[in-house]
């Protein structure tokens, strides 16, 4: 039974299915909570001691025994994480275990002081329990009763930090570590993460969207933060030109694996077969074949690197599977130059046009994939105002039952579009 | 009391905190401008910029769920080992950035002596993304942090090494949510069978025309049982998605023996080579067996291990299986091909083989 101070071994509940995940080398999430337990002095401990019991519960019965419910804090619908438990009877002490999900810096950068700071208000408010990161990309500060909620949420909002995302609203977002420590990175991350989503923090903090609406920011096409799979609007780094080539470093790098190795594992493994080993060791490159895998800059990070006319691509559309099945985001723009504000400011303009349909014509618990594979792709850049492009498909259509009288207008229109972008290339080639 | 006191405080919306703040001096200096880096040995990264200056990164696997003691300890280590700044990975690594290489292995040292493993970094199997389950979630069918702790024990040293053909990036989700996302292997709960519904309940808890439709295939339509308005679930039709459990608590989904896990394979987020894929189911109705799942353990083993010994160098899972065969994949993994490997979900014909392309 749980005491009221925690501190007495024979007051702990006995754990010992949780006990046999304190062995083995990886460092233990048990042995953690137990300190916490331990700590008699700290107000969290009888908390964390009857969070232990009923994790035990939990794992004696193999069922969860936490439910939701309404918690938030003043001016904010969203971002706290309501728990009850349902057997507060048996574990009184942790009988409101809420989360507080919280925005991190861009990037994933603190300092020791900050966290430090983090962990002393925790101390004083919470269950001393923080998770770097949930998979909403916040940092979870775990384990708060109602009360104390408001208190939390106030001390880590004077040392400038803000709740993220829940329910149906803007989520919290990630971006890759990028420009603070990558040679892939083709825009600036932080930049562009904080604009986007600073921009549209009402619709994080009062949720009023049809469902979620997650944008995720990788630097290049490794995609770091999994943005393709996992975000509504992913902005991915690009770049237009041709990829920058070191024959040197080529060479030592041949040199250094072997040939067979080079053409096996660089050579043969590019998508567009657009790589050839010269006879003198250097790399033969067809720009215009290569899709910016990133397969050979990711093994010769010395001899290539991405070209110098830089941007992103913008992907929509990726969720899990509720409720129509998995998807992943649809190339919506091949490429938009992210250098100047104005740039900036463009994106921020698609990214609120994109976010205005989506809370226009979703479905209550709709995510925007599903909305697109609804109406149809067309019919969602028409109502963007966005172009047909052939990147936007794997190949064209193959179904005939299609409506083509307008064709030709569609056509010139095509015709219209390249004259325009010939003038315009010409003009910056005048320049 | 005065009317300051009584009025709550009005918070300060500031949205993404700005990270330079809290950025390493020579990552701040060099923003943007790096030029290329090297794997000195597993789990250090070293980028130089263009203008010839390195930054030294030392990752080490935590537990995510961290305690304050934890947490203070690793700041500990930050403050006397590195120069004082962190930061961490999308898979939950701490990663300490160092200036100067002559900090490098004293850190190194530090954080394995203190019981943090150094590693994940390029072709090793990093740490498993995963959810909160039974400690955190309100539908969760297993725990998360538990089955993550046994498997990590179990690939520490792939952890620590660099030793696996190309990175390897597992995902566990305690739910068919699947939050802990796409991954070469992915540990998933998988439910068989239909919800069991309190009929006592519905009506007060539940929105029914919401749950509804929230059935991804119809199963589900408004009853009156024992004169009360309720819910029905058609169970030939029901997938046993457990879609309707988050919005109508009262249709359980879980049971301590029917919820189960599956395995799945060949998911991959990464442009690099092939194009992002989704993991393919592999084997399902492991049972859920806390504290450590030896079944999810060996079938994980059987499938690190065929990788391992058979792709050649840069292929990720799904690609060395793209080059193999599913055939061949299922012999080397030693597991059974069933009738519940061929999709039935919309698109699944685009699934099969549609060519005379055998593999023997």
């Amino acid at each position: 039974m749980a005491n009221s101070n925690g501190g007495d071994a024979r007051d702990h509940h006995a754990t010992p299915m949780l006990d046999e995940l304190e062995t083995g080398p990886w460092p233990s999430f048990i042995t953690g909570l137990k300190r916490l337990r331990d700590s008699s002095e700290k107000q969290y401990a009888p908390m964390v001691n009857d969070l232990l019991g009923q994790l035990e519960h939990s794992y004696e019965n193999r069922l969860g025994y936490w439910k939701g419910g309404t918690v938030s804090v003043f001016g904010y619908g969203g971002g706290i994480i309501p728990r009850f438990s349902e057997v507060a009877d048996k574990f009184p002490a942790s009988k409101e275990f809420h989360t507080l999900r919280v925005q991190p810096p861009a990037g994933y950068h603190y300092t020791t002081d900050i966290l430090r700071q983090m962990c002393d208000i925790w101390e004083r408010h919470g269950s001393g329990l923080i998770a770097f990161h949930g998979q909403s990309g916040d940092i979870m500060f775990q384990g708060c009763s109602t009360e104390n909620t408001q208190k939390a949420f106030d001390e880590l909002n004077e040392i400038g930090f803000d709740l993220g995302g829940a329910g149906p609203a803007l989520r919290t977002s990630m971006s890759c570590v990028g420009h603070a420590r990558c040679e892939m990175s083709c825009y600036d991350e932080v930049k562009a993460h904080r604009e986007v989503i600073n921009e549209f923090l009402d619709e994080m903090h009062r949720p009023a969207l049809p469902y979620k609406f997650k944008f995720k920011f990788s630097g290049c096409p490794n995609d770091c933060v999994n943005a393709i799979h996992r975000a509504d609007f992913a902005v991915i780094g690009t770049w237009r030109d041709d990829m920058k080539v070191n024959q040197e470093e080529v060479k030592k790098y041949v040199a250094e694996v072997g040939r067979k190795y080079a053409i096996d594992h660089v050579v043969a493994m590019c998508p567009t077969r657009a790589l050839s080993l010269n006879d003198d060791d250097t790399l033969d490159v067809d720009n215009k074949s290569c899709v910016r895998c990133m397969h050979c800059l990711n093994v010769m990070t010395k001899a290539l690197s991405p070209g110098d006319d830089k941007g992103v691509s913008i992907l929509i559309g990726g969720k899990r599977a509720l409720k129509i099945g998995d998807l992943m985001g649809i190339m919506i723009k091949p490429f938009m130059k992210l250098e100047t504000e104005e740039d900036y400011e463009e994106l921020k303009e698609f990214a609120g046009e994109v976010i205005d349909f989506f809370a226009e014509n979703a479905l209550e618990h709709e995510r925007i994939g599903e909305t697109i594979d609804r109406i149809g792709l067309p019919t969602f850049l028409e109502a963007l105002g966005v172009d047909p492009d052939p990147n936007m498909v794997k190949h064209p259509r193959t179904s005939c039952f299609v409506r083509t009288d307008d064709f030709t207008e569609e056509a010139e229109k095509w015709y219209a579009r390249k004259g325009r972008k010939a003038d315009d290339d010409a003009t910056v080639a005048a320049e | 009391m005065s009317e300051a006191a009584t009025q709550p405080r009005l918070p300060d919306e500031v949205g993404v905190p700005d990270p330079f703040q809290y950025m390493h001096p020579v990552m701040k200096k060099n923003y943007g401008n790096w030029d290329w880096h090297e794997r000195p040995r597993p789990g250090v990264l070293r980028h130089v910029s263009k203008d010839g200056e390195s930054i030294y990164t030392v990752r080490a696997g935590t537990q995510r769920q961290m305690d304050l003691f934890t947490i203070r300890k690793l700041c500990d280590i930050g403050d006397q080992f590195a120069d004082g700044h962190v930061r961490f990975t999308t898979r939950s690594n701490i990663e300490f950035l160092v200036a100067d290489p002559a900090k490098v292995d004293p850190l190194i040292e530090k954080l394995q002596a203190e019981g943090f493993p150094v590693g994940g970094t390029g072709n090793s199997i990093s740490m498993i993304s995963h959810t909160q389950g039974w400690l955190h979630c309100d539908i969760p069918g297993t725990d998360a942090s538990g089955v993550v702790k046994s498997l990590m024990d179990q690939m520490y040293d792939d952890f620590i090494k660099e030793e696996m053909p190309n990175r390897v990036r597992i995902t566990t989700s305690c739910c068919q949510i699947n939050c802990g996302g796409q991954g070469d292997i992915a540990i998933n709960v998988q439910y068989t069978k239909p919800p069991r519904i309190n009929h006592d309940l519905v009506a007060n808890v539940c929105e029914r025309p919401a749950v509804v439709a929230r059935c991804p295939v119809a199963a589900i339509r408004p009853a009156m049982v024992n004169g009360k308005p309720s819910l029905e679930v058609d169970e030939k039709k029901c997938i046993c998605c457990g879609a309707c459990y988050p919005p109508c608590p009262p249709m359980q989904i879980n049971g301590d023996d029917s919820t189960k896990l599956a395995i799945w394979v060949g998911g991959k987020h990464s442009n690099a080579r092939s194009k992002p894929t989704f993991h393919k189911l592999v084997m399902a109705n492991l049972p859920n067996n806390p504290p450590r799942w030896p079944e999810v353990s060996e079938v994980v083993g059987k499938i690190l291990k065929a990788y391992k010994d058979n792709a050649k160098d840069w292929e990720r899972m799904g690609e060395w299986i793209e080059r193999i065969g599913w055939p061949r994949f299922f012999e080397l993994a030693d597991l059974p091909f069933t009738k519940h490997h061929l999709d039935t979900w919309t698109g699944a014909r685009h699934n099969m083989n549609m060519s005379a392309h055998v593999h023997f």
